[in-house]
Order: C-alpha cells, then sequence, then structure tokens
C-alpha cells in the first residue's frame, strides 16, 4: 500500500563462519526474518551484497538462486510446511526431486535423513498424523536431504512448546556438531538461543543492534 | 525437474484434488467426445459412400462414345455443331490401350435375347461382364459362382430377372438355359439384295451392309448376382451376363448397331460405348484428355468424385467445428481449475520454490498437470466418443432393421482420429495451461509463505 519506501533490512553487515551456529534475536518487525530470507536465497536486496560460498546471492539470475536454495541452503520454517498430500517419506525426497538426483540414490539418502531425526518408522505418515514435533523433525529431515552447507530455521520452536521445542534446538545442535552445517536460527526467544547458539546477534527495526 | 518426477507429482497432485479434477477431466472428455463422435459419422458416412461407389468399379473407369450430336451427358445451352468421331472399332481400341496407365479396354457389348427355360420364354438384356469385374465388389456375397474362365459358356443372372424365371432364384444355379439372338453376318457379296433403291444412292457400295440371322446358344447357369457390374454409363440394364469374350464370339446384333448403320456403315462393327480403365483414379483425367484428343466424347466420375470430396470436406469441417466448441468450452474449465489451483497452493508452490524449484520447474509442474488432465480426458473423450458412434450407428440399423434394409456402419473411428483427438486434447490443455503456470511460477516465495 502506499509508496513510502520501507527499510526492512537496512545498513546490515554481518559475517557468519562455517560451521557457526548463530541466533538471530529481535521483536517481531525487527526484520530478521526478512535477513534470513535474503541470506537463504528467497528474497532479493534492492542494494547491497550478500555472499555465501563465495558467491553474490544479489548478483545470481532466478535459476542460479533456485540451484543455491536446493544445492547450498536448506530451511526450516515454523509453520513446518510438510506438504499435506505427500507422506513424509514423499515430503523429503521432494528436495531431490527438484536436484534431479538419480532414483536409486534418493531412498537411501531419505533413509539417511529420517534416521537422524529418528523419524524412520513415521515414514509412510502424512503430517497431518504427525505430532508438532515430529512434523518438524521431519521438515528438519527435509531440509537436510539435500546436505546443505547453510541450514536456516525461522523461529522452528514458534509452534511448538517448549519442552518440544528443546528437543528441536538440540537437534539442531546435534546437526550442527556431527555435520558441520552451518545453522543461522531466527527466534525471539532469548533465553533458548544464548543456551544453544554460539552467537547471538540482534536486528532492531533493520539494523543490526549488537552482534 | 526430470519429466519422470514432473508427471509423479502432477499425477499425484490431480488425485488429490479428485473431484475438482475429475470433473475438469470429464469436461475436457465430453469435449473430445463430441469432436470424436462427429468426425466418426463424417469418416463413416464418407467410407459409407466411398464403399458403395468404389464397389461399382466406377472411379477408374473412362466411358468412350464417338461424337454424336446428341450431348448426352454435356448440356450447353449453345451446342456446338456436332463433331464427327474416327469409328469407335477395334483399331481405336488398340490404340486406347496403348495409353499410358490404361489397364485394360473392353467394348460395351449389349443385345436383345430371349432366354427359355422350362418351357417359358422371357427377354432379357444380355450384358457382356470382363474376368476383371470380379474384384470391382459387384459380385461380393453373390450366390453361386463367378465364370470359371473367360471362354465359359455360363451365365449369370441378375436377380430381378432370375425371380421372374424361378419362384427360387438360388435353385437356378447349375440349371441350363437356351439363349436366342440375332447375329449379325457379314453379306456374301456387295450390290445384293437391296430392297430400297434410295438406300443404294446413298451408300454408293461404301459398305456390305449386314444380314441378320437367328441363332441359339446353351448356356450354364453358375450364379446370381443383385446388381449390374457395367450398368452405368450403358445402354439398358444388363440382365444375363456372360463372359466378355463369350458375347464377343457370338457376333450378335447391338442394339446401337441400327444407329450406327445408318450414321455411317463401317466394314468391322464399331461399338456405341468403349470402357478404359486406368491404374488409378488419379490418373483418370490424363488418360480422359488424350482419348478425348484422339476425337472421341467421354464421360467418367471424376468431376463427380470431386465433388463429393470437396462436400465431405465442408461436412467434416462443419461438425469439427461443433464438435470442437465443446472442447473450447472444456478448455476454459482447465483454466478455472489451474487458476484455482494456484490459489489453493499458494503455499505449496512457496515451499516448492523455498526447497529449490526453479520458476520453470513449477510452470513446468503446472503445464503437466494441464497436460495429464488433457492425456486423461482425451483418451476418455475418444472412448465415450466411439461409443455414442456405436450407439448412432445401432439406432440407425434398428430403424434400418424395422425397414427390411440391410445394416450400415455410418460411424467409424480410424486409428489417426483416435490418436489425433488424443493429442489435441493435450494440445489444447496444454495452452491452457500456459496463462495459469506463468502466472504459479512468477509467484514470489516470501510472499506465498507469508499468509497462513
Amino acid at each position: 500500500m502506499g509508496e513510502a519506501l520501507i527499510r526492512a533490512v537496512d545498513d546490515v553487515t554481518l559475517s557468519i563462519h562455517r560451521g557457526e551456529f548463530l541466533a538471530l534475536l529481535g521483536a517481531s518487525g525487527s526484520g530478521k526474518s526478512t535477513l534470513l530470507n535474503l541470506m537463504a536465497g528467497l528474497d532479493r536486496p534492492t542494494s547491497g551484497a550478500i555472499f555465501a560460498e563465495g558467491r553474490d546471492l544479489a548478483a545470481l539470475d532466478g535459476r542460479e538462486l533456485a540451484r543455491y536454495r536446493s544445492q547450498t541452503a536448506g530451511i526450516v520454517f515454523q509453520a513446518f510446511n510438510l506438504l499435506p498430500r505427500m507422506t513424509l517419506e514423499e515430503n523429503v525426497e521432494l528436495p531431490l526431486r527438484l536436484a534431479e538426483v538419480e532414483r536409486r540414490e534418493r531412498a537411501q539418502r531419505v533413509r539417511e535423513a529420517l534416521e537422524r531425526v529418528h523419524l524412520e518408522k513415521r515414514r509412510e505418515h502424512r503430517p497431518a498424523e504427525l505430532s508438532g514435533g515430529e512434523q518438524q523433525r521431519g521438515a528438519i529431515a527435509r531440509a537436510l536431504v539435500n546436505r546443505p552447507a547453510i541450514l536456516f530455521a525461522d523461529e522452528p520452536t514458534g509452534n511448538l512448546d517448549s519442552a518440544t521445542g528443546v528437543e528441536i534446538l538440540e537437534l539442531l545442535r546435534e546437526i550442527n556438531q556431527t555435520l558441520g552445517a552451518t545453522i543461522v536460527l531466527v527466534t525471539h526467544e532469548r533465553p533458548l538461543a544464548e543456551q544453544f547458539a554460539g552467537r547471538l546477534a540482534t536486528m532492531q527495526d533493520g539494523r543490526l543492534a549488537a552482534a | 525437474m526430470k519429466i519422470r518426477d514432473l508427471t509423479e507429482l502432477a499425477a499425484r497432485n490431480l488425485r488429490e484434488a479428485v473431484l475438482r479434477n475429475a470433473l475438469t477431466t470429464l469436461g475436457i472428455g465430453v469435449g473430445v467426445a463430441s469432436l470424436v463422435a462427429m468426425l466418426s459419422l463424417g469418416v463413416g458416412l464418407q467410407r459409407l459412400v466411398a464403399q458403395h461407389l468404389a464397389r461399382t468399379g466406377l472411379f477408374n473407369a473412362i466411358f468412350v462414345m464417338p461424337h454424336s450430336g446428341f450431348r448426352r451427358f454435356e448440356s450447353r445451352p449453345n451446342p456446338a455443331p456436332p463433331k464427327k468421331s474416327p469409328p469407335l472399332d477395334e483399331d481405336a481400341m488398340q490404340a486406347m490401350a496403348r495409353l499410358r496407365n490404361v489397364i485394360e479396354v473392353y467394348p460395351q457389348i449389349r443385345f436383345l435375347t430371349e432366354a427359355r427355360y422350362g418351357g417359358n420364354s422371357f427377354p432379357a438384356i444380355v450384358g457382356g461382364i470382363p474376368l476383371s469385374d470380379r474384384s470391382g465388389g459387384a459380385f461380393d456375397g453373390m450366390e453361386g459362382r463367378f465364370f470359371s474362365s473367360p471362354t465359359a459358356d455360363e451365365a449369370i443372372l441378375q436377380i430381378g430377372f432370375a425371380r421372374r424365371i424361378a419362384k427360387n432364384p438360388a435353385s437356378l444355379v447349375g440349371k441350363e438355359m437356351a439363349v436366342r439372338y440375332a447375329e449379325r453376318e457379314p453379306l456374301a457379296a456387295a450390290g445384293g439384295k437391296k430392297s430400297s433403291s434410295a438406300a443404294d444412292a446413298s451408300t454408293k457400295g461404301a459398305s456390305p451392309g449386314f444380314s441378320i440371322v437367328l441363332r441359339e446358344t446353351q448356356l450354364k447357369i453358375v450364379g446370381i448376382v443383385k446388381t449390374d457390374p457395367e450398368g452405368f454409363g450403358h445402354f439398358g440394364r444388363g440382365q444375363l451376363f456372360v463372359p466378355l469374350r463369350v458375347s464377343e464370339k457370338l457376333h450378335a446384333t447391338q442394339i446401337s448397331d441400327l444407329r450406327q448403320f445408318l450414321h455411317g456403315p463401317t466394314p468391322q462393327p464399331t461399338y456405341s460405348t468403349v470402357t478404359v480403365r486406368v491404374t488409378d483414379p488419379s490418373k483418370v483425367a490424363a488418360v480422359e484428355a488424350a482419348i478425348k484428343k484422339m476425337g472421341f466424347a467421354t464421360f467418367s466420375l471424376l468431376d463427380t468424385t470431386r465433388n463429393l470430396r470437396l462436400f465431405f470436406a465442408v461436412f467434416d469441417l462443419l461438425l469439427g467445428i461443433f464438435g470442437g466448441l465443446a472442447l473450447v468450452v472444456a478448455t476454459l474449465g482447465i483454466v478455472n481449475t489451474l487458476v484455482m489451483a494456484i490459489l489453493e497452493r499458494r503455499r505449496e508452490i512457496g515451499v516448492l520454490k523455498a526447497l529449490g524449484a526453479a520458476d520453470r520447474d513449477v510452470r513446468e509442474l503446472f503445464f503437466s498437470e494441464a497436460g495429464v488432465m488433457g492425456f486423461v480426458g482425451g483418451i476418455f473423450g475418444v472412448a465415450l466418443g466411439w461409443a455414442i458412434g456405436r450407439a448412432l450407428t445401432f439406432g440407425t440399423d434398428v430403424y434400418l432393421h424395422h425397414r427390411n434394409l440391410p445394416p450400415v456402419d455410418i460411424s467409424f473411428v480410424p486409428w489417426w482420429l483416435a490418436v489425433g483427438a488424443i493429442l489435441f486434447a493435450v494440445a489444447v490443455s496444454l495452452a491452457a495451461g500456459i496463462y495459469p503456470a506463468s502466472r504459479a511460477a512468477r509467484l514470489d516465495p516470501v510472499e506465498a509463505l507469508r499468509y497462513e
């Protein structure tokens, strides 16, 4: 609405090291989700540059950006976003289909990913038949299945009770430590962030307040 | 994405929203069905007409006549003065036989006879039949059999004539019958027994004329046939058929002999009509032109068939337009279904993009869904269209049965129509999917994922 330009993320300089577990904190509307979307290749900055694995995301065309999302980034959402019509297994297989991974290899990779999140027994269930925690773990398996270098988690515990939320963050920490994946966690729960993340960055009104 | 994954996902998405997609697919199916039913009717009727005409063996035939001044086949308001043709005799026939693409040339031989059977006599027109007529289809389903050899003294009766001779025509097969006819015998010497002095003066001894002698021959009835295979473009309907060579050997006086005699007597017999068969209907025009150049009048069904083809082309087009209209309505259904699907599946599209789907993948997915709907609808439509055609045929045959007429196939689905209709349905569906698919592909993933 209107012509006024809203700068959701403005003048932010942030470096994240390989293998780091970074938590982005901030009130709602502070621009932390927008920053995550920019880093995950879902959105483009109007100006500036985002370097990931040596490439400037701002300079990539749509297809290359899609390839970045497929090969380098893994994304977990607050609302899980598993496709309701597919079984868990099929949901996890989806990124492999999009990445055109050979059929023979897919089953193996799906199994590995589900084992990692301890859901191998639920693979034939549909999302509606899973608990919130299970759905989020399934979503993590889906994000991991293409072996991304960076895992982005946008309020992954927002729809879960606190005990389950802790379980999810423990899982993310385990992934960070055993797989060496870089993790960028967006949350507004400072205590959880402090407990699990290696570094905290706080957003306020679209700017980085403290890194 | 790979094609197999695309189709799998597309089929799966379609299965999930089964009711709505089934209705859309049904719409395509009904559209295709109406198209197929209409065109199958067009094709079926065309085939029926073509079969009936091919049966007559007329499509590769040219009928040759001398210019008589009577203009039987061409009627112009101001007729040109009658042309004088060379005699249509053995020499002319051999000249025609030497033309390219001509299979055979034979004269029409028709003469009056009196057939005798069981103590009664029946007047009959005898027709000479070349053995090549056998393949024309007129003898399919005949009673008895065809002539055993070109020179066998055998007869095939036309069914109407056979019924006049015997109550049960089939019982005639294998029986002998006597046939009386008038032989044309050349006069031994010129200037003999002319009774009219006027005729003497006009002919100036150019022709010896001929005498007519009563003869009788025995023929064995071997078959009974429904139609006269040589009955078109000829004088009189044949009732009793003999092999052409046998009819030539008899030297019977032709019905046309008298007219020819008065017009200008010639030493050897001439024919009123000669049939020229060519290898293929497409060769008729060239051969016909060559024969016209020799100075004869010709007639062929070429123009008639050209008009017939044109008629069926227009007929098919009209039927196709009506059938196509239904498909257009079905197309709108596809557009609607897919656009609705985009609204409903915003989130799914956002998720797919977040997981690494490029715009192209999303576009192809929606495209595939449209294609799968078109394909399934096309198959269903062809089956339904075929069934409608069968139902129409059945209805027609019931009607024909009540009127004691033989059944016909008025609808026919050739393979090209089936395949073409399915391809057409897919193409139309894909075209209908262009707009929805590109809209889905342009969807911003952040926007799409924002709302619950």
